[in-house]
């Protein structure tokens, strides 16, 4: 395997690991100030992801820098090309970020509803707009023979980038309520079990529709064979089974489930697109490739170096991290009042 | 309108206003963790109060901080595409290992921090923090590696018109690196002190909590003084290191136009003319130049005239000479700024120590105001830094105008660069209404101080919500 090859399934990863993790943040963030009928229960659910959400970020973070690094093209094509869309996403993460840390500095009601609205916005957005990139990363963009993307963002809303951007939405909402699954007890768990049930169904159809219409229109979910259709075949199972779970109150199951779904599905659409990372929808040879766009492999074997050294220590206390915020949080019994 | 100029205001804007909040993140960080060192060493509560107390506001500012980062790392892609793909392989490496190193730390930790007063022994929650600050300091010492490349390109070769890294180890032992990080360190340290310490005047001059906060002082003025000190020889090896590297960039900063005499006089204040490139009228001191560059009573520099025809003939047709006025008051707006500093920080040594502090209202008042001092030399600094260096983006290699994203219309960006300016305004409109909130506060009950860490939860029970 070349080092190409190599820093292709890195930056893989860091997407897919942004996007299960992250994924249940966007998820708890869009539905937490619904499903929470006061004060003490929206605070409960945002804390479900309180010592979380900002690393989970870094995963986005660094997978940017790792694409700057090793497929500097890559990086400056999909950058530059999704302006617009990423300017949004950029205003979603700033406004969710702050209204976090803004939300309890003030107890005022009209204050944190100001900050539940943006928590909801910065949740509510990224994924739509996750869903709209990873589309069009599948059916392609018009990137020319310059490696620029040409055309305006208009032609980036397509109706099928516009089912991906909905079908992402329910995805995450769907992996954030079973989170709160894992995370809550009595009431508040079964109000979130009782909204997987309800958002479960829109969830699963249009992830039907998201992967067979993507079989047609885009080649990336059979561009090593036919039988790799059968990833996001699973992930669809995978996505039927975590229902069951739900309805069944098997809430670890239904939340690696939901987990499996992401990871297979975004799996899917990166595996599907390699050997090319941007998609040209003008000609197959403006397509860019891990060969294509990458740094010299000198670059390359330095940040394989220091990534070797560095990832342990990062998964270790990651996890540690994890097992320290174990136990689940409870409404009634532990807050002051 | 030029995108060249959106660009530019777009990452002049970002930059600027994300550097408020990293100095003050890396200061409070390595502050706060003395604190709470002291917390867990001495057991004395009042100092948990303290960590706390600088605690809420770190944590305000470390958001901030995060939000107009991830612009700052993004707009390279977004803006300037070129410079991306002709420095991605010499660059990017630094904001990679700067990602998995630094930010991952930090954002862990902090969590871990926030959230675990109850839930980790003392001393491992006094780790988290140490951690933390740490994070922030490699945090600095990578992207400064990236902007140090930007400055004084080395480890690299030309490959079909890109830049590829071919030695690391000369990345890491830049020059322009050794020189630059030692200060940014320092004046960050700095600011996180004389925040603290303007802060904690106030809080003196209006007797609230006064052992908390004159101890708070303390910590925070030492810490203060003694960076400003180190900042003198920091600032001066860098200046002297940029004689060599950047000399444009210097003459700029001394309104230099002709070779100097030798020795060569200091220019206090001078009439700038561009147009016809002299100065209308100047004070100067003599051979004062020449000691600040050469730690010697002689020697003599080029002037941006000569400097000019020389880069002309090396590089082609084009201005060589960076905007002189801006350069020429930023230097001595940062310079004069470090020298108050200085004085405050070491006489508010002087009067911590005679326990005269709390009667001196008039300084006091200084040094409350003094906390905008950092601030304003760490902004001129860096103006210094970036626009001293144009018209290169990657200095003598790359020029800003080739750097630009050719696929970004200037309608795209004038948006985009009109709706973050009008974001920052806000954020940093309510920061600052949340700082002046939580120091304006009289009392701080013990029932506050327990759950005030908490980000989603300050005021009523979040360290009970996140068990």
């Amino acid at each position: 395997m070349s080092l190409n090859e190599f820093w292709f399934i890195v930056i893989t990863i860091f997407f897919v690991g942004f996007f299960v993790l992250e994924g249940f943040d966007f998820g708890v963030g869009t539905i937490a100030r619904f499903l929470g009928r006061n004060e003490q229960e929206k605070k409960v659910y945002l804390n479900t992801i309180g010592p979380f959400w900002d690393a989970n970020e870094v995963w986005l973070i660094t997978a940017g820098g790792a694409m700057f690094a090793a497929f500097p093209h890559w990086y400056a094509t999909m950058f530059s090309g999704f302006y617009i869309p990423l300017v949004f996403m950029l205003i979603a993460l700033i406004v969710r970020g702050a209204a976090f840390q803004f939300r309890g500095e003030i107890h005022n009601e009209k204050w944190k509803a100001t900050w539940d609205w943006g928590i909801w916005l910065g949740s509510f957005l990224p994924p739509i707009l996750w869903g709209v990139v990873l589309a069009n990363f599948m059916v392609g963009m018009p990137i020319n023979g310059e490696k620029e993307m040409v055309g305006g963002f208009i032609q980036f809303l397509h109706p099928y980038a516009l089912l991906g951007g909905v079908m992402f939405l329910l995805l995450t909402l769907t992996h954030g309520l079973q989170f709160i699954t894992i995370r809550t007890t009595g009431e508040l768990q079964e109000r979130a079990r009782a909204m997987g049930r309800k958002v479960a169904p829109f969830t699963i159809i249009t992830f039907l529709a998201f992967i067979v219409i993507g079989y047609f229109v885009s080649d990336v979910f059979t561009y090593h064979g036919q039988t790799f259709f059968v990833i996001p075949l699973l992930a669809w199972v995978a996505l039927l089974f975590a229902n069951l779970y739900n309805n069944n109150k098997m809430d670890i199951n239904a939340f690696l489930l939901t987990s499996v779904t992401i990871i297979l599905l975004t799996g899917s659409i990166f595996i599907g697109m390699f050997p090319r990372v941007m998609i040209s929808s003008i000609s197959d040879a403006y397509s860019l490739t891990v060969f294509s766009a990458a740094s010299g492999s000198y670059s390359l074997k330095v940040m394989t170096i220091f990534s070797v050294a560095i990832l342990p220590f990062v998964l270790g206390y990651t996890i540690w991290s994890y097992y320290v915020f174990r136990k689940r949080i409870k409404s009634d019994d532990e807050l002051e009042y | 309108m030029d995108p060249l100029i959106i660009a530019r205001l777009q990452f002049a804007s970002t930059t600027i206003f994300h550097y408020f909040f990293v100095p003050v993140s890396i200061g409070l960080a390595l502050i706060i963790a003395i604190m709470q060192t002291l917390y867990v060493f001495k057991g004395d509560e009042m100092y948990k109060r303290m960590t706390k107390f600088w605690g809420v506001l770190f944590l305000i500012n470390f958001a901030i901080g995060v939000v107009t980062g991830i612009l700052q790392e993004f707009q390279f892609g977004m803006n300037w595409s070129n410079y991306s793909r002709f420095v991605g392989d010499v660059f990017g490496p630094s904001l990679a290992i700067e990602g998995l190193l630094a930010f991952f730390m930090e954002s862990t930790f902090i969590g871990l921090w926030v959230f675990g007063w109850n839930r980790l022994s003392k001393k491992v929650h006094l780790l988290t923090v140490w951690l933390v600050s740490l994070g922030s300091i490699f945090s600095a010492f990578w992207i400064l590696t990236a902007n140090s490349f930007m400055q004084n390109p080395v480890g690299f070769e030309m490959v079909d018109g890109r830049a590829q890294m071919n030695d690391f180890v000369a990345i890491l032992t830049n020059p322009h690196f050794w020189a630059q990080f030692p200060h940014v360190l320092l004046t960050s340290f700095a600011t996180g002190a004389f925040l603290i310490a303007g802060i904690s005047a106030w809080k003196i001059a209006r007797r609230h909590d006064l052992e908390m906060f004159k101890k708070s002082f303390n910590i925070a003025i030492t810490v203060g003084a003694f960076s400003a000190f180190a900042i003198l020889f920091t600032g001066h090896w860098q200046a002297q290191y940029l004689v060599q590297s950047q000399p444009m960039k210097m003459a700029a900063a001394e309104a230099l136009w002709e070779n100097s005499g030798d020795p060569a006089p200091f220019t206090v204040y001078a009439n700038i003319n561009t147009e016809e490139r002299q100065n209308d009228f100047s004070i100067d001191i003599p051979v004062l130049l020449s000691f600040l560059s050469f730690n010697e009573f002689s020697g003599s520099l080029e002037g941006m005239n000569d400097l000019q025809a020389q880069y002309e003939e090396k590089y082609g047709p084009g201005d060589y000479i960076p905007p002189v006025k801006t350069l020429f008051w930023a230097f001595r707006i940062m310079t004069g700024a470090g020298g108050v500093m200085l004085l405050l920080g070491f006489y508010g040594i002087y009067l911590a120590r005679l326990e005269k502090l709390q009667n001196r209202k008039f300084y006091l008042k200084l040094i409350t105001y003094g906390m905008a001092l950092p601030f304003i030399a760490n902004t001129a600094g860096w103006i210094l830094t970036e626009i001293g260096r144009q018209p290169w983006v990657v200095y003598g290699i790359m020029r800003t105008e080739d750097a630009v994203s050719p696929s970004v219309s200037a309608g795209e960006m004038l948006f985009s660069l009109l709706t973050f300016v009008t974001l920052y305004t806000i954020l940093a409109i309510i920061t600052i209404y949340l700082f002046v909130r939580h120091i304006k506060k009289e009392d701080h009950d013990e029932k506050e101080r327990e759950v005030m860490t908490d980000p989603f939860d300050q005021e009523d029970g979040g360290a009970g919500v996140v068990s």
